[in-house]
C-alpha cells in the first residue's frame, strides 16, 4: 500500500493535499483500497476515519475493501441534470446500460455543466456532448476527441491581454483605484449570491494578512455552464482577473478550486499557467485543485474547507471568509465569471463607466446567462444585466424550440425557483425576483414548455438537494430526504410541505438547503394545477 | 471584561464577552432547547442540529445559538413562531426515523426535548432502511437508528478524548457514524474510554449494562453517588449510578483531573465487585495444609487449604500470631505491607499499626515499585517528593517532555490533557525506546535504546550547557551545584554518545534547543525512568533538565512524575515507607518521632525499616517471619516472584486482607475480607496533590468488611486502644499529624470533593503550582546533582539475546486481581502476550497469535506472540497483570542504590518458538 502512494507521487505530507493525492492514487491504481487510505492516515500523521470520511465525502472516489475486485476499467457517466433529462437522458441512461462495453460501467452523474448540448455524457468524465447510446459506445472504445485548445498566453496578450495587469503591477493601477473602479461598474459575483466585488476586497483588507485570493471554479448549479464557457474560451483572461484581484487584496498565494468534471479545462489552466510562469508574471503561488464530485463546495466556505482537505461543510458565519478564510487568514473568493470582467473593467480608464452602462432597465453590467432548455439556440449568452427572460428567448436565443410552447423558467438554476410564462418579463437582477420568492443566482435560464412534466421537474431538482445535501444540519440532511420521499405520494400533502420548506429555508446553515424547497415552492405558487 | 447587553424577548440581559446566545439566555433563566450541544468542558458548540435556531433581529435566515455570540445590543427573539416552527420541525424531522418512534434512551437530552416541545410523533414516513444494530463490543450498544448525527459522539472522540476513531462516513442522509474505516465497533481501535457513550443524545450509544430487551434503556438513570476513580494516580472524579446494590453505571464528572472523562476501566472496569471469587469470610489455613509456592499458579484451587471463620477468631488468630513474633524473634522478624489502593486514612492507620504496634519501620508499599527512585532524585534535588504541577498545567505549557511514560495506556486521562495542549500548539516531545500513542501528536519523536536514558539526557543537557541555553537567571537566583554540572557534562556531546543513545546528534540539538527555548515546559514522566537499577540518577538528569532551563515553579511548567496507582501519593504522604513518618519525616528525626509519640501515645523505633524487595528477601533468609498484607500482591509485583513466593510461603505467620484469594493470600495463615473502594469512605490524593473525597456506593458483600475497621480490630488486638468510628476521625488525627493537610479538612472535602495541597488558607483552592519563589530545601535552593553512566545490570548475550522490558496494558491494572475480574476489561484483553517488532517475529518464523517461550534467567514463562510495529528489534515487551504467564517470574531483583526500586524496565532474555 505504501509502495501505491509512492507510485502516485505522493511526496508531501500536507493535509491540504490530501484530496489532490486521493486523485493521484485513485487515478494510478483505478480506485481506492482501504489499505490505501490508512496509509495516507499514517503518512499524514491522521487517524484513518480522518482520511475515511473526507474520501468517502466526495463522489468520485470508490472506495474498496481490500480484498474486493476491482471496478470496472471505464465509467461511463450520463447525466441526470434537469436540461438533459428534459432532452432524453433518461433513455440515453437505459441504451447506455443496455449497450455497454465490456469492462465499463454506466452510472448518472449530476449536471456535468453542457446543458445547451443536451443530452450529454462523458467517458470518465471526458465529455460527450450530445450524447446517444451509441457515440457514447464508440468513444468508450475509441476515445474521445480532445477539445480544441484554448488561444494562448501570446494570442491573449495580442488582444492587449495582461495589459490591466502590467499597469497595476507598475503601480499605475492601485489597489485604491481598482476598488474605485469596481465599485463605480457596480461589479457584484456572478457565482450567485451577488455580493458586491468592491464591498468584499475592502472587507478583507480591513483584516491584516496574509491573505488568499481563492477563485471558485466549481461550477455545479444545475443549468449552469458559463464558467466553463469562460475558461474554454479565454483561461488567461480568467487567470488575469485572477492576478489583478490578488494584487488589490494583497494576497499572498491564488488557489484555483476547479470542479472534478472538467478534466479539459483542468489541462488548459495548468498548461496557461505554465506559460505564466514561463513568461515570469506570477509572484506569488498559484495553486490549481481537483474537486472530487460534490455540489456543496460550490458554497464558498465548503469549498475553503476542501481546499483545507476535509469534507466539504459549509462553516458557520460569520465570521464571513474576508475575516477568517481559507486556513483561517482574510480571503476572497471570485467566482471565475466575475474575474472574467475584470480585465475589462480595469484595463482603460472608461472600463468601469462602460460596463456599467451596459445594462438594461437601470441594472449595472452585463453577464453570460446559461440559456438551456426548449428554446431554439441555447447557449452562454452575453446579455445585458436587467434582461427578461423574454428577451434572452426571442433576442438571445433564436425563440422557444420548435413545437414548444413557452409555459416557464427557471431564472437560476436548480435553485432559484421557477417562474411562469407571464412573469418572464421581470427583469433578471440581484434581488429583482425577490416578491417571487426567486432569484438569478449564477444565471442559469432553463426554459419550459408545455411539453415538460413541472411535477417531475421538481423531483429531479429535489433528488438533486438530496442527493448533494452535506449532510451538517438537520433541516437540509433530513428535510431534502424528506421532501423528496413527500414528492412520490399520489396526492402532495401541502401543508406538510409548507411547513417543512419555511423550516428549511429559516433553518439551513447555509444556501443548498435554505434555497432547495424553492422549486417546489414555485410551482405551488405558480403552478397549483398543476402539482398532484 | 466589560458585559455586553443585549436585548433577548424584549429583555435586557447581560453577557461576558465572547459568550454565547445559548449560554446568556440560560443564565437568564430562558431555556432554549438542544441536541448537538454539550454544555460541558471540552465540547465546542457545533449549531448543525438546529434545535436551538434563534431569530436575530435584521438577519435574514435563523442562527444557532449555540454557537453565535452576543454582540452588542443585538436584539434576539428566542420565542418568535418563526424560531420555534423551525424548532419544532428539527424534532419532528428527527422523530420520523427512531426506531419505533422513540429515542433507544428515553431520559436522554432529545427525549425530554422532544417531550418539552409536545413533539411525540412525526408526519414524515421513516426511512426504508435503517442502519442495523452493532453489538460487537463487550461494553457498549451501538444502535445507530437512533442516530441523529449531531456529532456529538464524534467531539468526544476527537476533540475531548482525542482517541480519533469516530468521524462520519459519506454526506446527506447517507451520513453515518463510522469507527475507524466503518468496522464494528468491537474490532476497531476504539479504546472504549466511553466518552461518545456520555455524550449522546440519543441512546444510539449505550452502555450495554443499562439495556432491556429491546436495546432501550431500561429504566432512568439510577442514584448517582460522587465519588473518585480507584485505578489510576490521575484520579478521575466519578459518579456510581448504583442499584439495588449494585454499580450499573459510571459517568464522569467534572473534577480538577478529569473534567468529566474517563477511561475503559473507570467507565466500565467495576463488576469485580461482584465476581463470585470474591471474599466474603474470613479464612484460616486448615491445620497441616502446606504453604505452597506453586499455589499461586492458580489461588482458587488452593481454596481447599482454608476453612471459613468467624471474625472473632480470624482476628485472634491473626494477632496471636503477630504477637507471638513480636514478643519472640523481637519487632524488626515483623513487617507489614500497606498499599497504595487504600485511602489515606488507610494508609496512615497501617504504618501506625506497624509502627506503634509491631514496633517497627519495616512497612512499605507499591511507591517502592514505582517511584522510589524519582522521589529521591526529587527529595535530593527540590527538597520534596511531589509533583510541582499538576498535569493540568499542560494547558498553559509550550512545550511539552514525556519520557518513559506511556500515559494513553496509563494515565489515559490525563494523556487526553497532553493531547489537547497539542491541538492548541504546544510542542510534545515524546522521547521513548517503544512507539507510544503520543507519538501522532508529537513534534519530536525520540526512540532511545533501551537502559540508556542517562546517555540521552546528558548529551541532551551537554548542548544547552555549550550552547549556553539555560536560565542564566534562574540559575543564578535559585540553582546550586551549576559549575560540577557543568564540568561532569562535558564529555556528553551529542555525538559521543549517538553510538549508547541510538539517537542522531541533530535531534538531540534540536530537542535541546526546543525544550530550552520554552516559554514554559513541563516535564513529565513514569516508570520507564524509575523502573531501573539507575532510576535514580535517571530522574536527576531529568531534574537538572527542568532546572537549568528554569522550568519549574511558574504556569505550565515543572516537573511530573506521573503517580502510577490512585493513592500512591497520599499513601507515601501518610507515611507508608520505612524510613519516613507521615509528612516525609525520617524515622532518626527525634523531633519528628518525639511530636509522633505524643500523639500517638506509643514509643517509636528510630531505626529506618526495610523496603518492598528488602523485606522479601529477609523474608527468604528467615530474618523476618511474620507479616500483615493489606491490598498488596507481592506474589505477582515483586521481580523474581519465585523467590518472593518462596519467601512468602516460608513466614511463620502471613496476614493478608483483600478482595480476592490473591496468588498472595494463598500463602496467608489467615485471610481477611476486605471491602472494595467504591464499598468505603475515605480520600485519595492523586498524581496532581488534589486530595479527594471517596464515598460508599454500595455495601460489601457477606462479610467483607471496611479495611478501616480491620485495621482498628486487629490494632486493639495488639493492644493499642484506637477508637476510630469512622474515616472522618481518622482524617481528623491525620491532618493534625501532617502539617501538609494544613486548612483541608473532611468536612471541606465532602463539600468540594477535591482540594489541592499545600492549601494556604481554609477557602484557597490550594497550590497547583509550587515553588514559585525557594525550594523547601535547607539553603532555598535546587541542587543540580550530576547524573553518571551505569550499565543495566544484566546485558543481552549470546544466550539471552533479547531486552524485557515490562509493563502495563491500557485495560489491565496491576496485577489484575480487579480488572481480570471484570467482565469487559477481560473480554478486551483476555490472554497474556509478548509484544515483540514484527522482524524479530519474522526471523523467529513466528506470528502474532502463536505460542512462544520466554525465559530469563530466573524463570520462564509460555504465552501468545503479538507483533508491535512500535517495538525496536530486540525489545520484548510483556504485560505483569497475567497470573498464568507472570511476567515478574522473569524480571531481576537487583535494585537501584538509592531508590531502591529493582529494575523491571531492563533484563536479558531468551525467545523461543514452543
Amino acid at each position: 500500500m505504501q509502495s501505491a502512494l509512492e507510485t502516485a507521487g505522493v511526496a508531501e505530507a500536507r493535509r491540504d493535499l490530501l484530496i489532490q493525492q486521493l486523485h493521484a492514487v485513485q487515478d494510478a491504481i483505478g480506485c481506492l483500497r482501504e489499505g490505501h487510505l490508512v496509509a495516507l492516515a499514517e503518512f499524514h500523521r491522521l487517524a484513518p476515519v480522518e482520511v475515511f470520511e473526507t474520501a468517502s465525502f466526495y463522489a468520485h472516489f470508490d472506495i474498496l475493501p481490500d480484498d474486493a475486485a476491482s471496478p470496472p476499467r471505464l465509467t461511463l457517466r450520463v447525466c441526470e441534470g434537469l436540461p438533459c433529462m428534459m432532452q432524453g437522458g433518461a433513455a440515453l441512461f437505459d441504451a447506455a446500460r443496455h449497450s455497454t462495453p465490456v469492462g465499463t460501467r454506466v452510472i448518472a452523474t449530476p449536471c456535468m455543466g453542457a446543458c445547451d448540448r443536451a443530452p450529454v455524457a462523458a467517458v470518465g468524465f471526458e465529455l460527450v456532448a450530445p450524447a446517444t447510446a451509441e457515440t457514447l459506445c464508440v468513444a468508450a472504445l475509441g476515445g474521445v476527441a480532445s477539445q480544441p485548445c484554448a488561444p494562448s498566453l501570446a494570442a491573449y496578450r495580442a488582444r492587449g491581454g495582461y495589459a490591466a495587469l502590467q499597469a497595476a503591477l507598475a503601480g499605475v493601477l492601485t489597489p485604491d483605484g481598482m476598488i474605485g473602479a469596481l465599485e463605480r461598474a457596480g461589479l457584484r459575483g456572478l457565482g450567485g449570491a451577488g455580493f458586491p466585488a468592491a464591498r468584499k476586497w475592502r472587507f478583507a483588507l480591513s483584516h491584516a494578512g496574509p491573505r488568499h485570493l481563492v477563485v471558485n471554479a466549481d461550477e455545479g448549479e444545475p443549468g449552469t455552464f458559463k464558467d466553463r464557457f469562460c475558461l474554454e474560451t479565454e483561461p488567461h483572461r480568467v487567470l488575469e482577473g485572477m492576478l489583478l484581484a490578488a494584487h488589490g487584496i494583497g494576497a499572498a498565494a491564488c488557489w484555483i478550486y476547479l470542479r472534478d468534471e472538467y478534466p479539459d479545462l483542468h489541462r488548459g489552466i495548468a498548461r496557461a499557467l505554465e506559460e505564466l510562469r514561463m513568461a515570469g508574471l506570477p509572484w506569488l503561488p498559484v495553486h490549481l485543485r481537483r474537486g472530487a464530485g460534490a455540489y456543496i463546495c460550490g458554497e464558498e466556505t465548503a469549498l475553503l474547507e476542501s481546499i483545507e482537505g476535509r469534507r466539504g461543510y459549509p462553516r458557520h458565519k460569520p465570521p464571513f471568509p474576508g475575516e477568517h478564510g481559507l486556513f483561517g487568514r482574510p480571503t476572497v473568493v471570485h467566482n471565475v465569471e466575475t474575474l472574467w470582467w475584470l480585465p475589462d473593467i480595469l484595463a482603460t480608464p472608461d472600463g468601469a463607466d462602460r460596463y456599467a452602462a451596459s445594462g438594461r432597465r437601470g441594472a449595472t453590467g452585463e453577464r453570460f446567462f446559461s440559456v438551456s432548455g426548449r428554446v431554439r439556440l441555447p447557449g452562454v449568452k452575453r446579455a445585458p444585466v436587467g434582461v427578461t427572460a423574454r428577451e434572452l428567448i426571442e433576442e438571445f436565443s433564436g425563440g422557444m424550440a420548435e413545437g414548444h410552447r413557452f409555459v416557464g423558467y427557471l431564472p437560476g438554476g436548480a435553485s432559484g425557483g421557477i417562474l411562469p410564462a407571464d412573469l418572464a418579463d421581470l427583469p433578471l437582477d440581484v434581488g429583482t425576483l425577490d416578491a417571487q420568492g426567486c432569484f438569478v443566482g449564477s444565471g442559469a435560464v432553463v426554459v419550459l414548455s408545455d411539453q415538460d412534466d413541472l411535477p417531475e421537474v421538481v423531483r429531479n431538482l429535489l433528488h438533486f438537494f438530496r442527493d448533494e445535501s452535506c449532510g451538517q444540519c438537520t433541516p437540509c440532511r433530513v428535510g431534502t430526504a424528506k421532501a423528496a420521499r413527500l414528492l412520490d405520494a399520489p396526492s402532495w400533502d401541502r401543508a406538510l410541505i409548507g411547513d417543512l420548506a419555511q423550516a428549511m429555508a429559516d433553518g439551513s446553515i447555509c444556501g443548498l438547503g435554505q434555497a432547495a424547497m424553492n422549486p417546489l415552492r414555485s410551482l405551488l405558487r405558480f403552478f397549483p394545477e398543476r402539482a398532484p | 471584561m466589560t458585559a455586553i447587553r443585549f436585548t433577548l424577548d424584549g429583555q435586557d440581559v447581560e453577557a461576558t464577552p465572547g459568550e454565547t446566545i445559548w449560554s446568556a439566555a440560560r443564565r437568564a433563566g430562558v431555556e432554549i432547547p438542544y441536541l448537538c450541544h454539550l454544555p460541558r468542558p471540552g465540547y465546542r458548540p457545533d449549531g448543525n442540529c438546529r434545535a436551538c435556531l434563534i431569530e436575530v433581529e435584521g438577519e435574514r435566515v435563523l442562527t444557532a445559538s449555540c454557537r453565535r455570540t452576543v454582540a452588542p445590543g443585538i436584539v434576539v427573539r428566542s420565542a418568535s413562531e418563526r424560531a420555534r416552527h423551525a424548532r419544532r420541525m428539527v424534532f419532528e424531522l428527527l422523530l420520523a426515523d427512531m426506531p419505533e418512534g422513540a429515542a433507544r434512551d428515553g431520559t436522554g437530552v432529545f427525549a425530554q426535548w422532544a417531550g418539552r416541545l409536545g413533539v411525540s410523533r412525526s408526519r414524515f414516513a421513516p426511512e426504508p432502511e435503517r442502519p442495523a444494530p452493532d453489538l460487537s463490543h463487550p461494553a457498549m450498544a451501538v444502535q445507530l437508528d437512533a442516530c441523529i448525527t449531531c456529532g456529538l459522539c464524534e467531539r468526544a472522540c476527537r476533540e475531548v478524548q482525542h482517541n480519533d476513531v469516530i468521524g462520519f462516513a459519506r454526506r446527506g442522509m447517507a451520513t453515518g457514524v463510522s469507527f475507524d474505516l466503518e468496522d464494528p465497533m468491537g474490532s476497531s481501535s476504539c479504546v472504549a474510554c466511553g466518552e461518545c457513550v456520555q455524550a449522546c443524545p440519543t441512546g444510539a450509544l449505550l452502555p450495554k449494562t443499562v439495556l432491556d430487551a429491546d436495546g432501550r434503556r431500561a429504566a432512568p438513570p439510577a442514584v448517582e453517588v460522587a465519588s473518585i476513580c480507584p485505578y489510576c494516580g490521575v484520579g478521575c472524579q466519578v459518579g456510581f449510578r448504583v442499584r439495588d446494590n449494585r454499580i450499573e453505571e459510571v459517568v464522569g464528572r467534572d473534577g480538577p483531573a478529569n473534567a468529566g472523562r474517563l477511561c475503559v476501566k473507570g467507565r466500565f472496569g467495576f463488576d469485580y465487585l461482584a465476581h463470585p471469587d470474591r471474599l466474603t469470610r474470613p479464612l484460616i489455613r486448615l491445620e497441616g495444609a502446606a504453604k505452597d509456592p506453586a499455589d499461586c499458579l492458580d489461588p482458587a484451587r488452593a481454596r481447599h487449604r482454608f476453612r471459613e471463620a468467624s471474625w472473632d477468631e480470624a482476628l485472634e488468630r491473626a494477632a496471636q500470631g503477630l504477637i507471638r513474633i513480636r514478643d519472640g524473634a523481637g519487632p524488626s522478624a515483623l513487617a507489614g505491607f500497606g498499599s497504595a489502593k487504600g485511602s489515606n486514612e488507610e494508609a496512615y492507620l497501617f504504618q501506625k499499626l506497624v509502627r506503634a504496634g509491631f514496633g517497627t519501620n519495616n512497612v512499605d508499599h507499591c511507591t517502592r515499585l514505582c517511584h522510589a527512585s524519582s522521589v529521591a532524585a526529587l527529595l535530593e534535588g527540590i527538597g520534596s517528593g511531589a509533583v510541582t504541577a499538576p498535569f493540568t498545567a499542560a494547558a498553559e505549557a509550550d512545550v511539552l517532555l514525556v519520557i518513559g511514560a506511556r500515559p494513553t495506556e496509563n494515565h489515559p486521562v490525563a494523556a487526553t490533557f497532553l493531547k489537547d495542549a497539542t491541538a492548541r500548539g504546544a510542542k510534545l516531545i515524546v522521547m521513548d525506546p517503544r512507539g507510544t500513542g503520543l507519538d501522532r501528536f508529537a513534534t519530536e519523536v525520540v526512540r532511545f535504546a533501551p537502559g540508556q536514558d542517562v546517555a540521552l539526557l546528558n548529551s541532551i543537557l551537554h548542548v544547552i550547557m555549550v550552547e549556553e541555553l539555560y536560565d542564566a537567571a534562574f540559575v543564578a537566583a535559585r540553582v546550586e551545584g551549576f559549575a560540577e554540572l557543568r564540568a561532569h557534562l562535558m564529555p556528553y556531546a551529542p555525538e559521543m554518545m549517538e553510538p549508547r543513545s541510538g539517537v542522531p546528534a541533530e535531534q538531540v540539538r534540536r530537542v535541546a534547543r526546543l525544550y530550552a527555548g520554552a516559554r514554559s515546559a513541563l516535564t513529565l514522566w513514569g516508570m520507564g525512568i524509575s523502573q531501573s537499577v539507575h532510576g535514580t540518577d535517571n530522574a536527576r538528569a531529568l531534574v537538572a533538565l527542568a532546572l537549568l532551563c528554569g522550568q519549574v515553579g511558574h504556569e505550565g511548567a515543572g516537573l511530573h512524575p506521573l503517580r502510577g496507582q490512585n493513592n500512591v501519593q497520599g499513601a507515601s504522604d501518610a507515611g507508608l515507607i520505612p524510613m519516613m513518618l507521615p509528612d516525609y519525616r525520617r524515622t532518626e528525626d527525634p523531633v519528628a518521632r518525639g511530636f509522633l509519640e505524643e500523639l500517638w501515645g506509643a514509643q517509636l523505633e528510630a531505626t529506618p525499616g526495610l523496603t518492598v524487595v528488602e523485606i522479601l528477601q529477609a523474608a527468604e533468609r528467615g530474618e523476618i517471619n511474620g507479616m500483615y498484607v493489606m491490598g498488596e500482591n507481592p506474589a505477582m509485583s515483586d521481580p523474581d516472584a519465585a523467590h518472593a513466593r518462596a519467601a512468602l510461603a516460608r513466614l511463620d505467620h502471613l496476614v493478608v486482607q483483600d478482595l480476592f484469594l490473591t496468588e498472595t493470600a494463598v500463602l496467608a495463615d489467615v485471610v481477611f475480607p476486605a471491602a472494595a473502594w467504591p464499598e468505603k469512605d475515605g480520600t485519595v490524593t492523586n498524581t496532581n496533590r488534589q486530595v479527594q473525597m471517596g464515598r460508599t456506593a454500595v455495601a460489601p458483600p457477606g462479610e467483607a468488611r471496611q479495611d478501616r475497621q480491620i485495621i482498628v480490630d486487629l490494632a486493639q488486638r495488639l493492644g493499642l486502644d484506637w477508637h476510630y468510628p469512622h474515616a472522618r476521625d481518622v482524617f481528623e488525627e491525620m491532618a493534625r499529624a501532617m502539617p501538609s493537610l494544613a486548612n483541608i479538612t473532611w468536612d471541606r472535602l465532602d463539600r468540594e470533593s477535591s482540594v489541592t495541597y499545600p492549601c494556604l488558607t481554609p477557602d484557597a483552592p490550594g497550590e497547583a503550582i509550587v515553588f514559585r519563589q525557594t525550594f523547601p530545601t535547607m539553603s532555598g535552593r535546587a541542587r543540580l546533582v550530576p547524573a553518571g553512566l551505569s550499565e543495566p545490570a544484566e546485558m543481552p548475550d549470546a544466550e539471552y539475546p533479547f531486552v524485557l522490558t515490562t509493563g502495563r496494558e491500557l485495560e489491565h491494572w496491576h496485577t489484575g486481581a480487579m480488572t481480570r475480574r471484570a467482565q469487559v476489561l477481560d473480554a478486551l484483553e483476555p490472554v497474556p502476550t509478548v509484544s515483540l517488532a514484527p522482524a524479530d517475529l519474522c526471523r523467529l518464523g513466528l506470528a502474532s497469535g502463536q505460542r512462544l517461550r520466554v525465559t530469563t534467567r530466573r524463570g520462564a514463562v509460555e504465552l501468545l506472540a503479538r507483533a508491535d510495529p512500535g517495538l525496536p528489534e530486540g525489545l520484548a515487551f510483556l504485560p505483569f497483570a497475567y497470573r498464568e504467564a507472570a511476567a515478574n517470574l522473569l524480571t531481576d531483583p537487583r535494585l537501584d542504590p538509592d531508590g531502591k526500586i529493582p529494575g523491571f524496565k531492563y533484563c536479558a532474555a531468551r525467545v523461543d518458538p514452543v
